[in-house]
């Protein structure tokens, strides 16, 4: 409720935010359709045919195509799955009643700050060098053969590396949820004669339904599209066993200057997100009431 | 806790957390002990943990040989830039959704996040050939641009849920006492929103100073921020572990030390509000 | 100057009416008072003279001029909020001079009638404080210092004393009310609380979903209630409604009779029923009798009569103070 005086400056106010999104959203959309269609390499300027939805087929049927789809289904379930369930262990032990608790939060957290480049380059080099790496010393220790980590299991590594830079984000948002979680309901629970194994199963794992939902949605968004991470690892290889959908994109733009080929990926790319941010949004709009 | 907690018990707790968060954060400490350590000591086997040489060559031939300072700056410009116009922007249009609303409100906020959630990957080609048709390949205009948008609905949307909580009999006493909305925005809004205008700020400089797509794919040098900087040890002849270090961590420490004093706000806006 | 009129204003979304068409009249220097239950629309009537929602129809006037289409900070009047809604960040000083500074008068003027508002308000040591640093008491000084250091035309008031305790809420409605009395600005008060409206008005205007029910002296409505609606809201406890037999041998559909107005007596005269609750205040106690054919009314006696639980109880209505309605509600006089 409000007057209509109001109502007017509101809209005028809101309106450069909205025509710059507007701008950002449709423009570049608009023209990767419009590309999509094209026979167009960067290589061969002014030689662009129309092809309707060749490149989508080309691209399609591309074996590199099916590895990276394959490649970034796995990578996104399987940084949710370490991140989810480590990241409920981690917030469930925080929440705990301790001595220094805002410390551990603090080392906790870090990782989620560190930038893409240098989590994997550091993580590459210090961590997972089979020569010189700190996990083959501490193979060394016990006797075992070194993991050689980017050559024997690349895709794993780079699991590996990014659930190192979400755990800190899934523990950070559990924990808060969990400390919102009234303590009554809990107390109630044990006077219900409910011991911590089923207060857990029935108390909290409810309560952090929704927000391991809202963990799940953000996450899946910014996995879909891992990129920094590879391009400074293993660039895409060996073969194609680290492409992802991302990556294989990148490649065919910048990397073979297909611009018909890299738009109709780039598509598919935008519809795949779609459809996890309608889920997203709906989470979102629900808790807008009010 | 309502409960009373042994000691012991709560000894074990702090044992097992301070464990985990160890675990959690070596990373980032191995980094910083290589960071001191010289190129060789950096390959040893076995590693030396805390009795070395300790060195700070490093950091100076970091900054020498490689115009570290250059591409800080570009960070600073690019991070601190994008996320102030975006402030700018954002502003005015948070206050209107949230004291102004129309029954359309609703679906713009939405609509804003959805459009945070569409790949960059999927423009990558027509924003590339815009840049590249318009001189803006490899500049700091270009990439305060691309992530001024990218941030926006953030931004926007952080905005907004910090307004939401300003009671709205405030504003409208300011409007009795004579203000204008520009005045009701300077004097009474944004002052008592600081707390909310600062842990936006913050968290997006956070996000905008580790954004590594479009740095990567539209800077190569002269605009080149800490994230292109870094990948560049990626190449094989690069391999220069300590100064890898030194470099990472000048380039994650003043992010690491905002966000920690942006991490209670963190939650909230990186879950748009669904999770306070 | 303050007088301030309203003609058939009216206030809709959509189809839908919130305010049906107001007419009232409010005399330079009257304190009048808004009372409704929740959701009558007097909220909102209030904040259409204040300017801060629009009008869909008919005129406001102050002093003779229609300020429909003036913005709030331009129809001189001023306004306290339930919630006070103090500045956070200001001191005391910078929350009663802002409207001053807003309408660029010197600084030394500004500080002289801040000063000045303050000490009426018992202000003055608390300049300096930021409104978190203050009781809810002087918080609420702080907001009705605000209001008339602009020496408005009028000021609102919008329930402004529901956030307080009940001890404080007496105090500050007389303070309210002497403040109001010594400044004569006219003053348009809201609140829900039938006490409030009979103890701080000069006029009260009862609501109910968007229209005015009536509007008169506090003691015009208790006596001779319009409606029922009137009749049911004025008075504390309730007055007593009885429908059928009994009303028709008066003439009425329905006929009512307040707790106050039924004599109790322990011969069986008049209504004959057992006490079914009785509360006892002290002075006065409270009967809920239970009689056959009329329900369970309630009535007030003295607190020295011996009454309990399950005694047979008599009531004699006070024909001269029965109030009789028709089958729309309407008085019949």
């Amino acid at each position: 409720m409000a007057t209509q005086q109001t109502k007017t400056i509101g809209r005028l106010l809101l309106s450069p935010a909205v025509a710059l999104l507007l701008f950002w959203m449709i423009v570049p959309l608009a023209m990767t359709i419009y590309f999509s269609t094209l026979n167009y390499n960067l290589l061969n300027p002014g030689m662009e045919t129309f092809v309707w939805f060749e490149n989508f087929t080309y691209f399609v049927t591309d074996p590199a195509f099916m590895a990276s789809v394959q490649n970034t289904l796995v990578l996104v379930g399987s940084v949710l799955a370490i991140t989810i369930i480590l990241g409920v262990a981690v917030a469930l032990l925080l929440d705990q009643d301790m001595f220094g608790q805002g410390f551990v939060r603090i080392m906790v957290i870090a990782p989620f700050f560190v930038m893409p480049t240098v989590s994997a380059l550091v993580w590459k080099n210090l961590l997972m060098h089979p020569v010189s790496g700190l996990f083959a010393w501490i193979a060394g220790i016990f006797g075992v053969t070194p993991i050689d980590w980017f050559t024997d299991m690349p895709l794993f590594s780079i699991i590996l590396i990014v659930s190192w830079q979400w755990l800190p984000f899934a523990a950070l948002i559990l924990l808060t949820a969990l400390q919102s979680l009234d303590e009554e309901q809990k107390e109630a629970a044990v006077m219900d004669g409910a011991g911590p194994v089923s207060i857990f199963f029935y108390i909290t794992l409810p309560h952090l339904a929704r927000p391991i939902t809202v963990v799940i949605l953000i996450e899946t968004i910014f996995l879909l599209t891992v990129f920094a991470e590879i391009f400074v690892t293993t660039g895409g290889g060996p073969g194609t066993q680290t492409t992802n959908l991302a990556f294989l994109i990148y490649s065919k733009a910048l990397l073979q200057y297909d611009v018909g080929g890299a738009s109709a990926g780039g598509l598919i790319a935008v519809v795949i997100a779609n459809i996890v941010a309608f889920f997203l949004v709906r989470i979102v709009g629900r808790n807008l009431e009010a | 806790m309502a409960q009373r907690v042994t000691t012991s018990r709560k000894i074990i707790n702090t044992l097992a957390a301070w464990l985990v968060g160890f675990i959690i954060f070596f990373p980032i400490l191995w980094m910083v002990l290589a960071s001191f350590k010289t190129e060789l000591e950096a390959f040893a086997m076995p590693p030396s943990f805390l009795f070395f040489d300790w060195t700070t060559e490093n950091y100076s031939i970091v900054q020498e040989r490689s115009d570290y300072l250059h591409h800080a700056m570009n960070s600073v410009i690019i991070a601190g830039g994008s996320t102030l116009i975006a402030m700018l922007i954002a502003i005015p249009a948070a206050w209107s959704m949230a004291f102004a609303p129309s029954h359309r409100t609703k679906d713009i906020l939405l609509w804003m996040l959805s459009t945070k959630m569409m790949p960059s990957v999927g423009v990558l080609v027509p924003i590339y050939l815009i840049f590249r048709d318009f001189g803006l390949l490899d500049s700091r205009a270009g990439l305060v641009f691309i992530l001024c948008l990218g941030n926006l609905p953030i931004v926007v949307w952080m905005l907004f849920t910090y307004f939401k909580e300003i009671p709205k009999d405030i504003l409208e006493a300011a409007r009795m006492d004579g203000a204008t909305t520009l005045k009701e925005l300077v004097y009474v809004l944004t002052p008592m929103a600081i707390p909310g205008l600062a842990s936006t700020l913050l968290l997006n400089v956070i996000l905008a100073w580790n954004e590594a797509f479009w740095t990567l794919n539209l800077t190569t040098s002269e605009a080149a921020p800490l994230t292109t900087f870094i990948a560049s040890y990626s190449s094989p002849e690069g391999l220069f572990w300590a100064k890898l270090s030194a470099a990472s961590t000048l380039a994650i420490a003043p992010i690491l030390v905002l966000g920690w004093f942006s991490q209670k706000q963190l939650v909230r806006g990186l879950t748009f509000g669904a999770v306070k | 100057m303050g007088s301030i009129t309203l003609k058939g204003v009216r206030k809709s979304f959509g189809a839908h009416d919130i305010i049906k068409g107001a007419d009232l009249e409010i005399k330079d220097g009257s304190f009048v008072v808004f009372v409704g239950p929740s959701g009558c629309g007097k909220t909102t009537l209030l904040r259409m003279i204040a300017g801060l929602e629009d009008v869909s129809g008919g005129a406001i006037m102050i002093d003779g001029a229609n300020v429909v289409d003036v913005p709030p900070a331009k129809r001189g009047l001023s306004m306290v909020f339930q919630s006070y809604a103090l500045y956070p960040h200001m001191s005391v000083r910078g929350n009663i001079a802002f409207g001053l500074k807003m309408a660029g008068l010197p600084k030394a003027e500004i500080d002289k009638k801040v000063e000045d508002a303050a000490a009426i308000l018992n202000l003055t040591n608390y300049l300096e404080r930021k409104p978190r640093e203050l009781s809810g008491g002087q918080r609420q000084r702080v907001a009705i210092g605000r209001a008339i250091v602009r020496e408005p035309k009028a000021f609102l008031f919008d329930e402004p004393l529901s956030n307080l305790d009940a001890a404080l809420r007496v105090q500050m409605r007389l303070e309210l009310t002497r403040l109001q009395r010594q400044l004569g600005t006219t003053a348009i008060y809201v609140t829900h609380d039938q006490v409030e409206a009979m103890t701080m008005a000069d006029q009260i205007v009862v609501l109910s979903a968007g229209k005015i029910e009536q509007s008169g002296s506090p003691l015009d409505l208790y006596e001779r209630p319009d409606n029922l609606f009137v009749a049911g809201f004025i008075g504390s406890p309730k007055m007593n409604f009885i429908t059928g037999r009994l009303a028709e041998e008066k003439g009425a559909k329905t006929i009512g009779i307040r707790p106050e107005h039924l004599g109790v007596n322990k011969q069986s005269q008049g209504w004959v029923g057992k006490v079914a609750v009785a509360e006892h205040l002290g002075a006065d106690t409270f009967l809920y009798v239970d009689v056959p054919e009329i329900g369970t009314p309630t009535a007030r006696c003295s607190g020295e009569m011996a009454v309990k639980v399950g005694d047979s109880v008599g009531l004699v209505p006070d024909e001269t103070r029965l109030h009789r309605f028709d089958g729309d509600g309407k008085a019949i006089r």
